[in-house]
């Protein structure tokens, strides 16, 4: 992981960043760091910026390197700029606007560091996706300052237009999908089963940390007391002093293990739980766009109907009644519909492709993020387990000495 | 929204304040005294530093409001103070001459100790072999006429020459129950008072963690409790003095007469007395130096264990909490593999491997409450050194009451024979406002008062005769207990770290195979 007191020399990071990604391919040529977090006071709040910094020999970047300062909202926007362009592919998910648990405040060092670590990976994700990273928000994210970013974000789909497309979401969710392609179903049921598992993993290592954090305290006072003894003993006292050196020693290693934990194991859980978040809306948004579909589709069923049917509407009704010639009306009535009806069918067409795009795209992604997820979760585990056989081992050790020499 | 132990802790430092201004006028009086009493101003010159440091602590404590077991800080603030005493003690006097202690020189010392080696190839373990083998639940009427279950436990004794002869005869056996090993422990404490006699496993369950029952009855305690009581019969047989004695034979071998041949011996009463006796407060001039040091020492060793077996006590339920919550990885592994194809079976393994990290606690922490057993039988240990301590003050205060009591019966033979009043007293008084009584009446006073003066210098010699005696006895069996005590501690601490080795190893051995079920991911 890129560390914020590294040196950012390109060649460093280079080495560095191939290091980390040597399962990608070697085509790698884009590098993202985020870091240097720093607080900025205005009149009407207070929030923090990162440091993105940027190195990359695309033809599309003006440049081979960049650094823009960006908030926690730029992020926001960029996501969400991603998702509406590219609705059925997965995106990294971002850490929380804020945690609810807790009084974590927004400024404090660990939340913020985390948030960090969390943003650059978000970022790299992002970067190492084939299509995402040919986005032009994205370019402009990572290449624009300040000022040019919050013009270019003012440009873009109103917030009415943003308000409609809501409206039919949400209209089109109520509606339900019918015919939904087996192996979306699948990826569904799977999508809640892991959701549920993932969180799950969260709570039992949140609590493991928890346990140990109180364990830690009992152990802090356990060892004073046998030195405390031993200042009463005369032969005992070397031994007594062997077991307080022990305990110190367990203290020391738990502690240190128990930073590993929440560093390494915890983030990257809650990451997936998020992420579990992120397939739920994806899947959702591609059900939308079948049921977008499949809605027009039955219009135009209607439409032929209404075409094709002997109507005793009340148009014609009217239409009689104003002196037009029944079959002049007809005509008149047949031609707008076949009108209509030829609209819909253009409409459909590209609706159809535009499901079929979605579909491609998500089946592609759901791939690669299997692929990703369990190169993660697998270390994120093995990480944790290797930290415990350390732990053991260390702590063996010592005793082992200690037993030697004063026991 | 204050807590209890703010509200204690807030009343203490008014309580201590209070209490530091009664102390300082207590230090006035003691100075203003002190021509008159010398040999005890530097006793209470002790005391009272002592009261203060402890005080200004209490008050600094209420000011900072510190939520812990205020009991156990306090006895742990007099350990601190002790051993800085004792530290300054030998940093300034080199010399000081134990009273009482003299005759004993460095030859006497060993003889002392050959002796006691010799007597213990005697010992009646050397001739029997005691083990208490079951324990068994048991239903019976008790002293008010109720129905209750009790247990029992099985002892079994065989001769030794018996099966060193190659025969291998059934053992001699008879149930006994707590209460009666309690009996025969108290006979023994009345019977020996200058012996440091051996404890009896807890009579209820103390510093227990969630896991731990508090019920008498649960099978984990019977089974400690069976393992302390055979612990007590060995070294009670392997001692000296005490394996000689009938009614410990008695015990051993005579099922249902025991009980009435030991009350016959009478120590009821001589249990109850001392029981009154060790709890009394009385001042002792001359204690012999090495008995108050000892006394001092059982203190400490008393609040030290106690601390030493509460923490650990709740470390022991922490680590527990650590263990299992591992157990839940177990489950939620299980249930994620049958949703994945490629990771399945190594998150199913992986499962397998947290499940049994989280059951190998159950055994590691039965082994550490032996540990904690053995902590505990030193802790009660204490309490019988330190009654052994109280007992030489018993003795050494008789004796000095009975010597300034001799003093002042010869001093009112010479003011009688002399007609001169030395001091201020009674009969000095009544003699200036009442007149002289008759020749015939001092007579009779006279030849009264030196009866008492013989019956009085009889007993100082007796007393005087008891109290060496009382602390050679005692100082011989102090150190047995110190040597004793050492050596099974040692090696308590020895095996408690073996534990935490054996704790390391299975530790390894799970989170390696755990990393190689998630390499296979």
């Amino acid at each position: 992981m890129f560390n914020a007191s590294m040196p950012t020399s390109p060649g460093s990071m280079v080495n560095q960043c191939k290091f980390e990604e040597d399962e990608e391919s070697d085509s790698k040529d884009i590098f993202i760091t985020v870091d240097n977090p720093e607080s900025h006071v205005t009149a009407i709040e207070t929030f923090i910026t990162y440091r993105v910094l940027t190195k990359t020999t695309r033809s599309e970047f003006d440049n081979s390197e960049y650094e823009v300062r960006r908030r926690y909202q730029d992020f926001l926007w960029l996501k969400g700029k991603l998702e509406d362009a590219h609705s059925t592919l997965i995106v990294h998910p971002l850490p929380e606007k804020f945690v609810v648990k807790g009084m974590v405040e927004r400024f404090n060092g660990d939340f913020i560091e985390t948030r960090r670590k969390a943003l650059h990976k978000f970022l790299n994700r992002v970067a190492d996706h084939p299509i995402l990273s040919c986005s032009e928000d994205f370019k402009v994210f990572l290449s624009a300052q300040a000022w040019e970013l919050t013009t270019y974000k003012k440009q873009g789909p109103g917030f009415l237009s943003r308000m409609g497309e809501t409206v039919r979401a949400v209209a089109n969710s109520v509606r339900g999908v019918k015919n939904r392609p087996e192996e979306f179903t699948a990826i569904q049921e799977y999508v809640e089963d892991f959701s549920n598992k993932i969180g799950s993993l969260d709570k039992v290592t949140q609590r493991i940390v928890k346990e140990q954090k109180e364990y830690l305290e009992e152990l802090k006072e356990y060892g004073p007391t046998y030195t405390l003894w031993s200042g009463s003993e005369e032969e005992l006292a070397e031994q007594l002093k062997g077991v307080a050196g022990c305990i110190e020693r367990c203290c020391k290693e738990t502690e240190e293990q128990v930073g590993h934990l929440s560093d390494t194991l915890v983030p990257v859980l809650h990451e997936y739980v998020l992420c579990a978040e992120t397939l739920k809306a994806v899947l959702r948004r591609r059900d939308n766009i079948q049921a977008e579909f499949e809605a027009k589709n039955e219009a135009l069923a209607t439409k032929k109907v209404d075409r094709d049917a002997e109507s005793s509407d009340l148009g014609f009704v009217w239409g009689s009644l104003l002196g037009k010639n029944p079959e002049e009306a007809r005509h008149q009535r047949q031609e707008r519909l076949d009108g209509e009806i030829e609209e819909l069918k253009e409409e459909i067409d590209k609706l159809e492709d535009r499901v079929e795009w979605a579909n491609n795209a998500l089946k592609g992604d759901w791939g690669r993020w299997q692929r990703s997820m369990r190169g993660d979760l697998k270390s994120a585990f093995l990480s944790t387990a290797e930290k415990n056989v350390d732990y053991y081992e260390k702590y063996f050790i010592f005793i082992h000495t200690q037993i030697t020499v004063s026991l | 929204m204050l807590s209890v132990s703010c509200l204690s802790a807030l009343l203490l430092h008014t309580v201590c304040c209070l209490y530091i201004r009664f102390i300082f006028w207590l230090e006035i009086l003691f100075i203003v005294a002190a021509p008159f009493s010398p040999s005890q101003i530097p006793l209470y010159t002790k005391c009272i530093t002592r009261l203060k440091v402890i005080l200004i602590f209490y008050i600094l404590q209420g000011r900072t409001l510190i939520l812990k077991d205020l009991k156990s800080h306090e006895s742990l603030y007099l350990v601190c103070i002790t051993q800085l005493e004792r530290r300054m003690a030998d940093a300034g006097n080199k010399e000081s001459a134990p009273i009482g202690g003299d005759e004993f020189t460095n030859t006497e010392l060993e003889n002392n100790k050959n002796n006691t080696m010799v007597e213990e190839g005697s010992t009646l373990l050397r001739r029997m072999e005691i083990s208490v083998a079951e324990a068994e639940k048991r239903t019976g009427k008790n002293t008010v006429n109720m129905q209750e279950i009790f247990t029992v436990y099985l002892i079994e004794t065989r001769p030794i020459d018996a099966i060193t002869e190659g025969h291998n005869p059934a053992p001699d056996s008879l149930w006994r129950r707590y209460s009666e090993f309690e009996i025969l422990r108290n006979y023994l404490l009345v019977t020996y008072p200058f012996i440091v006699v051996p404890p009896l496993p807890e009579k209820r369950a103390e510093f227990v963690w969630h896991k731990l029952s508090a019920d008498n009855m649960d099978p984990d305690f019977v089974e400690r409790r069976r393992v302390g009581l055979e612990n007590f019969l060995l070294r009670v047989a392997s001692h000296s003095v005490l394996s000689n004695d009938k009614i410990l034979y008695h015990f051993l071998t005579e099922e249902h007469r025991w009980k009435e041949v030991v009350h016959e011996t009478g120590f009821q009463a001589k249990a109850d007395s001392r029981i009154k006796a060790l709890s009394a407060t009385f001042r002792v001039k001359n204690p012999d130096k090495r008995f108050t040091e000892m006394k001092l020492y059982s203190d400490e060793l008393q609040s030290l264990t106690s601390q030493l077996l509460r923490v650990r006590a709740r470390v022991a339920d922490r680590l527990y909490g650590v263990y299992k919550v591992h157990g839940n990885y177990g489950r939620v592994f299980s249930e994620w593999s049958a949703l994945e194809k490629e990771m399945g079976d190594g998150l199913q393994s992986a499962g397998h491997h947290m499940d049994a990290y989280a059951a190998s606690v159950d055994d590691m922490l039965e082994e550490e409450e032996h540990y904690a057993d053995q902590l505990k039988e030193y802790l009660f240990y204490a309490e019988a050194l330190r009654a052994v301590c109280r007992k030489h003050e018993l003795t050494q205060y008789e004796l000095e009451t009975a010597s300034s009591d001799l003093i002042s019966k010869k001093q009112q033979r010479e003011e009688l024979a002399t007609g001169m009043v030395r001091t201020f007293s009674f009969k000095g008084m009544t003699n200036k406002l009442f007149g002289q009584e008759t020749p015939e009446q001092r007579e009779a006073k006279l030849s009264l008062l030196e009866e008492q003066i013989v019956q009085g210098e009889e007993t100082v010699t007796e007393k005087t005769v008891e109290c060496e005696e009382y602390v050679k006895g005692a100082w011989v069996d102090m150190q047995r207990f110190k040597e004793q005590k050492d050596r099974d501690l040692r090696e308590a601490l020895i095996g408690y770290a073996v534990m935490q080795i054996s704790m390391c190893k299975k530790g390894i051995q799970v989170w390696t195979n755990a990393k190689d079920c998630f390499h296979k991911m």
